[in-house]
């Protein structure tokens, strides 16, 4: 990176003309080369009253003459090259002011505003200073957490977790592009500052204790990092123990705990007809609630024909669910009755203020993922609900607040079943209850429009599916720019981000993650200087 | 290039432009240089554009004379009446002038006086007069009975002479070009080939 050490250098150019929504225009000044910029970039306006802040959102080449087109000069000739450019060709940029930074000292009090007009004509265009990007985003405190560095800058940009916890919020990309490594990094983001719990239903095993690059060295999770804050929960306790993986709690999940909606979700996985679905509310009325899968799974033919006669069940229909219910028997962690309550062991950890990891083990099937985390969830939910109404009683302290990450978001807030899920209605509802959702998917065009609206911040890695961008994007201010921004990032580690925790949007790369030094950045203590540590503790507990 | 000489005298002026006569046959300012001429309010600058050698007396034709001879220079030696006989003017387009210490890039409120006396431009005054390019704007419009971009070009190669960095002025002067012309992509094409 070249450093931008004097105010010269970073002269761009001057506003030729443009609109708020659209973005002014500026033309490059001859010095400085179109290929040097790129979408996504910061640039600072000097008005005449204000001091906008925007992005570059579109790079184009303008000649002032059509018939330069035509008949191109000779630029084989260094000379001639250097004095057409800029003046009878030239690079234009165009730029969406998203802030204003107002001149007196009022205005520098209240910090950065929404922009809500544009500069005056020539206004000068210059490459944003550190000193911008730090006035807009903020240090690094106890509220902001460093998630990586704008394109081309070595400065913080730092996301406000205190209200990022306080929406639900996305990270989207396409395969490949980094979610799990910045969901990996938000998570520790989240954890460190303390500002809320986590449940992960880590459907490939790779948040909690180790994950694997792409290149296949392998990266701390979250456990190893920080031992005393996170809870490994799995449901497959020998895969944990092949991966040597140190598990606080083993889920076992009674039949009695499954509720007929469970089912319903299924539907398409353990491909159920609609009729079947009908039976089991049926069924359910037949032997209750907490009693309908185990007597099911238990009939023997005869039995069976006896019942779907007295229900008038249709024996196809009849044999459909069966046939789907049956799949349910290879999940070794569902068990006629639970021994403990998993969810109670959940909320233990969680209200200590641990975060808790649930591992599926060598169950990463959708099945086992929407029946497991959708069934957790709503009875969490519905604890955390139970508590949001009784500290509106007065009766307890709030809770500490939650925040739930799911993968393959898609699978449960799609449009059919998002009205069903207990995730479409945390994602509506909100933090009323303090509980939240992290959503992460490669497919959010398969998410239900009203869910990806209600998301406070978005974390989008690169896009190139038309409709995911359109979804991603839907409801933002200047989406058509920031479209060509998001189909610009590169595969790994970028990332645009938008949204409530980010005064403006903002492409950045994201932070190291990975490596001995960004792990001791983030708080990672080795063996020595963590016993090092305690001793201190210890001693400063005595002497005081 | 000369530091500022007397060359010759002008015999007939206008606002834009003024003829002058050398001293000397043939010993016109080479074409697109700068000149000067004093007068009571200051000094008016000039660009050479035209120079012809003719004979005094536009009802002679000058004729051959050396068919017989070694040299040129023996039709001198065997006819001394030529050097006064014939005579090598030549046109300056008026492009700014000085008052006291402030320069002005555009023309004087009056035309130069008949029988001022023309001088060349030392360097350092070429380099002061050209640090703006503002009279390009005037050499560009102008209309004249020869091709106005070889004078553009050649002033703008004569005046690099002047600065240190002659390739960085040249590339100054073809912006400069470039935004007068941008409508007009062929005539700048061609100038600034000639600037090299």
């Amino acid at each position: 990176m070249k450093v931008q050490d004097s105010e010269e250098r970073n002269n761009l150019g001057t506003v030729i003309s443009g609109s708020l929504t659209r973005g002014v225009e500026v033309k490059l000044d001859a010095s400085v080369s179109v290929e040097d910029m790129v979408v996504g970039r910061y640039v600072a306006i000097e008005g005449e009253k204000h001091r906008f802040f925007g992005m570059i959102t579109d790079v184009s080449l303008e000649t002032v003459d059509p018939r330069a087109m035509i008949t191109p000069p000779d630029i084989s000739d260094p000379f001639i090259a250097q004095v057409i450019t800029g003046t009878t060709t030239y690079g234009k940029l165009r730029v969406l002011p998203m802030l204003t930074i107002g001149g007196d000292a009022a205005s520098i009090l209240e910090g950065p505003q929404p922009a809500k007009t544009v500069p005056v004509h020539f206004s000068a265009v210059k490459l944003a200073s550190q000193r911008d990007v730090e006035m807009v985003f903020g240090a690094e405190d106890e509220r902001r957490f460093y998630v990586g560095t704008p394109l081309d800058m070595e400065t913080k940009v730092c996301l406000n977790i205190s209200e990022f916890v306080k929406r639900s919020n996305g990270v989207f990309g396409k395969s490949g592009t980094g979610k799990t490594f910045l969901t990996r990094l938000l998570l520790v983001g989240m954890l460190q500052k303390g500002l809320a719990a986590s449940l992960v239903f880590d459907m490939h095993s790779e948040y909690g204790w180790e994950g694997k690059t792409e290149k296949g060295y392998k990266v701390k999770g979250l456990k190893q990092l920080f031992p005393s804050k996170v809870a490994i929960f799995t449901l497959d306790e020998e895969s944990s123990r092949r991966r040597k993986v140190s598990t606080d709690v083993v889920v076992k999940i009674g039949y009695d705990e499954i509720e007929p909606e469970d089912i319903e979700l299924l539907r398409q996985t353990l491909n159920l007809t609609e009729a079947s679905i009908q039976a089991v509310y049926q069924l359910a009325r037949e032997f209750g609630d907490r009693k309908w899968l185990g007597a099911v799974l238990n009939l023997d033919d005869d039995d069976s024909k006896q019942l779907i006669s007295r229900l008038n069940i249709h024996d196809s229909t009849y044999r459909n669910l069966r046939r789907g219910l049956e799949n349910l028997k290879r999940f070794s962690f569902l068990v006629s009755r639970a021994p403990d309550n998993s969810v109670r062991r959940i909320l233990e950890y969680l209200d200590r203020g641990i975060n808790v990891i649930l591992e599926f083990g060598r169950f990463d099937d959708f099945t086992a993922y929407i029946l497991v985390a959708n069934l957790l969830s709503r009875r969490i939910y519905a604890k955390y609900r139970e508590n949001a109404e009784r500290e509106m009683g007065g009766e307890v302290s709030p809770a500490h607040p939650l925040v739930i990450t799911i993968e393959e978001a898609h699978r449960f807030l799609n449009p059919e079943v998002s009205a069903r899920t207990i995730f479409g209605r945390i994602a509506r509802e909100m933090r009323k209850y303090n509980v939240t959702l992290l959503v992460i998917d490669q497919r959010p065009s398969g998410i239900d429009g009203e869910v990806m609206s209600q998301l406070g911040t978005k974390i989008t890695c690169l896009l190139d599916d038309e409709r995911d961008i359109d979804s991603v994007l839907t409801g933002t201010a200047g989406k058509n720019e920031l479209k060509s921004v998001l189909s610009k990032l590169e595969t790994k580690q970028q990332a645009l981000i938008f949204g409530h925790a980010v005064p403006m949007p903002v492409v950045i790369k994201t932070r190291e993650y990975g490596t001995a030094e960004s792990y001791k950045e983030l708080g990672f203590l080795e063996a020595a200087e963590l016993k090092k540590k305690t001793e201190k503790d210890i001693e400063d507990l005595w002497t005081s | 290039m000369d530091t500022g000489n007397k060359v010759a005298e002008v015999i007939e002026a206008s606002s834009a432009e003024f003829t002058a006569q050398c001293y000397r046959l043939d010993q016109s300012p080479p074409l697109g240089s700068l000149v000067k001429t004093q007068d009571s309010l200051g000094e008016i600058y000039g660009v050479v554009y035209n120079a012809e050698t003719h004979s005094l007396d536009p009802v002679r034709r000058v004729i051959a004379r050396g068919e017989n001879l070694e040299s040129e220079k023996d039709i001198f030696r065997a006819n001394p009446q030529l050097t006064r006989l014939l005579s090598t003017d030549f046109k300056v387009m008026v492009v700014g002038h000085a008052q006291g210490k402030s320069l002005y890039h555009y023309l004087p409120p009056k035309p130069v006086s008949i029988h001022s006396f023309v001088y060349t431009c030392s360097l350092e005054e070429v380099r002061t007069f050209t640090r703006s390019l503002d009279f390009l704007s005037l050499l560009v419009d102008v209309r004249l009975p020869m091709l106005v971009d070889e004078v553009i070009a050649a002033c703008i190669r004569y005046a690099s002479q002047a600065h240190s960095d002659s390739q960085a002025f040249l590339v100054k002067a073809g912006k400069e070009l470039a935004f007068l012309l941008s409508s007009d992509t062929r005539r700048l094409n061609s100038l600034l080939k000639r600037l090299k």
